[in-house]
């Protein structure tokens, strides 16, 4: 064959050269575990969902909470976004404002009218749920979708338990709830009121009911000893709520005092300040940083007008006046008295200093024990008596609406399984993924938006929402700041920065692929993965 | 929906959220991939990236209609070992010194054959731009040919086995300027700023950029394909071997020069700065040296610096560099 001048070999491609061979360190692909997911006590994937609503999918973000928890409206509203706290944002700007953008989805839904999944087969088995708080209200759906037959028994005179009678409407409105509730009983649950379950055993055989779920709640307020004279008007805040949602709201007079740190003690003092108090004060034995209250509810009552008085017991009553201790906190923090005295006037007081739950239902399962106030239970929420479960505030937790969630879902997974004479395998965790797998520097600047807050002079007089949702915009751009910390949204770095052009576009998985047969092993795609998704593992020898 | 925020931005290669028009040429499945797998560039090569990124840009801008003619250097040597070729564009090598000659020979020749929509590229490394090319660098300025040259700077004779160039910054080792004696590493001197040089001759077109900027990069070589006469793009590349510096940062390390104002990032037209990328998260000159094993006898053992005196003289360069250049101003303005 013809050659040019002095040129004796083919002219052949680098692509014969495999440069791979030089690797001692792969990069692969891996998912890590979000901290927002991490966080979630109900088991959301809310890095999902947020990618999903960040191109304005809102109704498959929407499909993908509703795998967790049926109740995305009240929880966009209701929860502590444990995820917010646990966010990775906070290291750059501030936490995406993934509570805000969950209320948007589940509003859009209620407003659009969508609705859940259709339930699996028939399996033909019936499981009792009792009581219809958002744990037994989440077991019931997925139940449900798993096919069984469901009925859920409650005490009240309307379904929701603490959602309706525990957490205040200027928090929570009654139409989000009820519309909530109403598309789970449109799944063909069915949710019987005013019916108390005094004995599980009698209620389960009555039934013909393959399984139970108890999660009853912790609906009693506890009390604490106050030497009092008889004048004195001593209410606990559970009795409070309760009253102001179902029937006529106590009179509690102009000065209340509310004795206890929790959420429920600033439920209280900003119910009691819209039931027309002009001196809300909140009395608690530590400090204000060791309230165990959410800090924004302790905002959102300072702004309203409350009063906090910490490092404070109450230690005798009399009349309208309170006898007033001052304490001390040791060196463990622990509040100690200092002898020094005060009095406080009061019209009422109102005692917010947890709950525990009522379990008479249990006396015909003895075998059921309670120990320490609460069911023990194993991880797969059994109680001791074989298909008997439980879950929310009467087992052992955080006692959040979020938790109770958790464990419906959990419970309802199990029983499936029970059922089924199955073992539910819970699958391995992912590793965590933290700032130090992140390289911040491609994420685009952006403060976090806040959700518009009610003027306080129409807080304190009226139960108007306070906290108002995100339109549209807004929500997408709260969205579209989620990092996606640890698992690949396709940014198309690792593609890019390849020197020896050895990752490869596909469809499947990550959407990426390395090519081993030219990757040298530099390891510049695992440092500017955005994300975290790549790590460099060692070649085989 | 009116959102024009986009989770990363035009920081990422890619953004799934925007429209492809909007996305770099580099996230794009068919890019032309002008310099292809089985080179034999080290690891982390920038150069390869930089190449890569620029001529793959231009490949867009022209339709495929281009030639590119490269001087002798690593980029050439890694790239073409007889027989093979990692190039996937019509590409000429053409000796050490003489490529900005060659390219405006090209144009010429494609002129008088009447393909002038053909365009044409010339690319150096630093030693074949600001040392041994020079003579004919300017002369193509000068006469101001139709020749878009760019130059991927490493800031030293990498491929020969790292000696200092007009373009190796002050303090750093190399082969030839060990790490010794009093003033350790290369002097510090008057230097080459070769893009001021450009500048000087008043061609329409110079601009500087690194492989840390993707999308200011593409942009520019796509601006300079728009114009025609002299134009040239001084690019900076990391180079892990001559820098000492880990693989996998040489994105990072290209990243802490632009944002520390060592490595001013700018457009000029005509001779006069027309805009300059402000520096985003400022950092100081010691983050940048510490990578580098180029400069590791500015520190001590424990990391500590050991040469405060020389580490101050650069910081110095960098801070008349952002003064120059407004680098820390919302809008870069021109000096």
């Amino acid at each position: 064959m013809e050659k040019p001048f002095a040129i004796t070999l083919e002219v052949g491609s680098s692509l014969a050269n495999k440069t791979g061979s030089w690797r001692v360190e792969r990069p692969v692909y891996v998912d890590r575990l979000p901290p927002c997911n991490n966080a979630c006590p109900a088991g959301e994937n809310i890095q999902q969902w947020l990618y999903l609503a960040e191109d304005g999918s809102y109704e498959a973000a929407w499909r993908q909470i509703m795998r967790d928890n049926p109740l995305p409206a009240v929880m966009g509203r209701a929860c502590f976004h444990p995820c917010q706290t646990a966010c990775n944002r906070a290291a750059v700007d501030e936490t995406v404002g993934i509570n805000a953008i969950e209320r948007f989805l589940g509003d859009r839904a209620l407003q659009e009218g969508w609705s859940p999944d259709p339930p699996g087969p028939s399996t033909g088995k019936r499981v009792l749920v009792v009581g219809s708080g958002p744990g037994g209200l989440s077991a019931a759906y997925h139940l449900r979708l798993l096919g069984h037959a469901v009925v859920v028994f409650e005490s009240s005179p309307l379904p929701g338990g603490m959602m309706r009678y525990g957490i205040p409407s200027y928090r929570l409105p009654r139409d989000v709830v009820a519309s909530e509730i109403a598309r789970i009983a449109s799944m063909g649950v069915e949710i019987v009121c005013d019916r108390t379950v005094d004995d599980l055993a009698q209620a389960m055989e009555d039934g013909r009911f393959d399984a139970a779920f108890l999660a009853v709640g912790a609906q009693r307020g506890k009390h604490a000893d106050i030497p009092a004279g008889d004048s004195a008007r001593i209410l606990d805040a559970v009795t409070l709520l309760h009253e102001t949602e179902d029937s006529e709201p106590p009179v509690l007079g102009r000065r209340v005092v509310i004795y206890g740190g929790g959420d429920t003690a600033m439920d209280a003092a900003r119910t009691a300040r819209r039931l027309g108090a002009e001196d809300a004060v909140v009395v608690y034995r530590r400090t204000r940083e060791r309230m165990p209250a959410n800090v924004d509810e302790v905002q959102d009552a300072v702004d309203e007008g409350v009063r906090l008085k910490w490092l404070s017991t109450i230690v005798g009553q009399a009349g309208e006046v309170l006898t007033i201790e001052r304490m001390e906190l040791d060196d463990d923090g622990f509040p100690q008295p200092t002898g020094e005295i005060e009095e406080l006037h009061a019209d009422s007081v109102v005692l917010a200093l947890g709950q525990e739950a009522d379990l008479s239902l249990l006396g015909g399962t003895p075998e059921i024990t309670v120990d320490g106030g609460v069911v023990p239970v194993g991880a797969d929420m059994m109680t001791a008596r074989p298909g008997v479960f439980a879950g929310g505030d009467i087992v052992e937790g955080s006692r959040t609406l979020t938790e109770a969630i958790g464990h419906g879902k959990r419970a309802a997974r199990a029983i499936d399984a029970w059922l089924a004479g199955r073992r539910l395998d819970r699958p391995a965790r992912h590793e965590l993924a933290t700032t130090e797998h992140l390289n911040t520097w491609y994420y685009a600047d952006a403060p976090h938006s806040v959700r518009p807050h009610l003027e306080v002079a129409r807080r304190t007089s009226t139960f108007d929402e306070v906290v108002g949702g995100l339109d549209e915009t807004t929500a997408l751009f709260e969205a579209r700041r989620c990092m996606s910390c640890g698992n690949c949204f396709q940014c198309d770095n690792c593609f890019g920065v390849c020197p020896d052009n050895a990752v490869m576009k596909v469809e499947e998985a990550h959407g990426y692929r390395f090519d081993y047969d030219f990757c040298k092993g530099c390891g510049l795609c695992v440092q500017e993965c955005p994300c975290g998704a790549i790590e460099m593992v060692p070649e085989e020898i | 929906m009116s959102v024009r925020f986009y989770q990363v931005g035009s920081f990422a290669v890619g953004n799934r959220l925007v429209n492809r028009s909007d996305r770099t040429v580099q996230s794009d499945a068919e890019r032309a991939n002008s310099l292809t797998s089985g080179h034999r560039a080290c690891q982390g090569c920038g150069e390869a990236l930089g190449a890569r990124y620029a001529l793959d840009a231009a490949m867009r801008a022209t339709g495929g209609q281009m030639v590119a003619v490269n001087a002798t250097g690593c980029l050439e040597v890694f790239s073409t070992p007889y027989p093979e070729t990692s190039w996937q564009i019509a590409w000429f090598h053409s000796l050490f010194g003489n490529a900005p000659a060659v390219a405006t020979g090209v144009a010429a020749a494609l002129r008088v054959k009447g393909r002038s929509e053909t365009r044409v590229i010339g690319q150096a490394g630093d030693g074949g731009t600001v040392d041994i090319g020079f003579g004919c660098l300017s002369g193509m300025f000068e006469r101001n040919d139709d020749v878009l040259f760019i130059c991927y700077d490493n800031e030293a004779y990498m491929n020969t086995g790292v000696q200092r160039s007009g373009a190796t910054p002050p303090a750093a080792r190399t082969a030839t300027t060990e790490a010794v004696g009093p003033q350790p590493g290369n002097s510090f001197g008057q230097g080459k700023n070769m893009p001021e040089l450009a500048m000087a001759h008043g061609i329409p077109y110079v601009a500087t950029a690194t492989v840390a900027d993707l999308h200011d990069l593409e942009d520019k070589v796509t601006r300079a394909m728009e114009l025609h006469g002299a134009r040239y793009i001084h690019i900076l590349v990391t180079c892990p071997l001559g820098w000492g510096s880990a693989p996998g940062d040489t994105v990072k390390v290209a990243r802490l020069a632009t944002q520390t104002g060592l490595f001013p990032v700018f457009e000029a037209e005509h001779g006069e700065v027309v805009r300059a990328s402000p520096i985003r998260r400022p950092a100081p000159v010691e983050e940048y040296l510490r990578l580098q094993g180029r400069y590791a006898h500015l520190f001590d053992a424990a990391g500590n610096p050991a040469r405060p005196d020389i580490i101050a003289a650069l910081q110095a360069m960098a801070d008349r560099n952002i003064a120059r250049y407004g680098l820390l101003e919302t809008e870069a303005v021109a000096p």
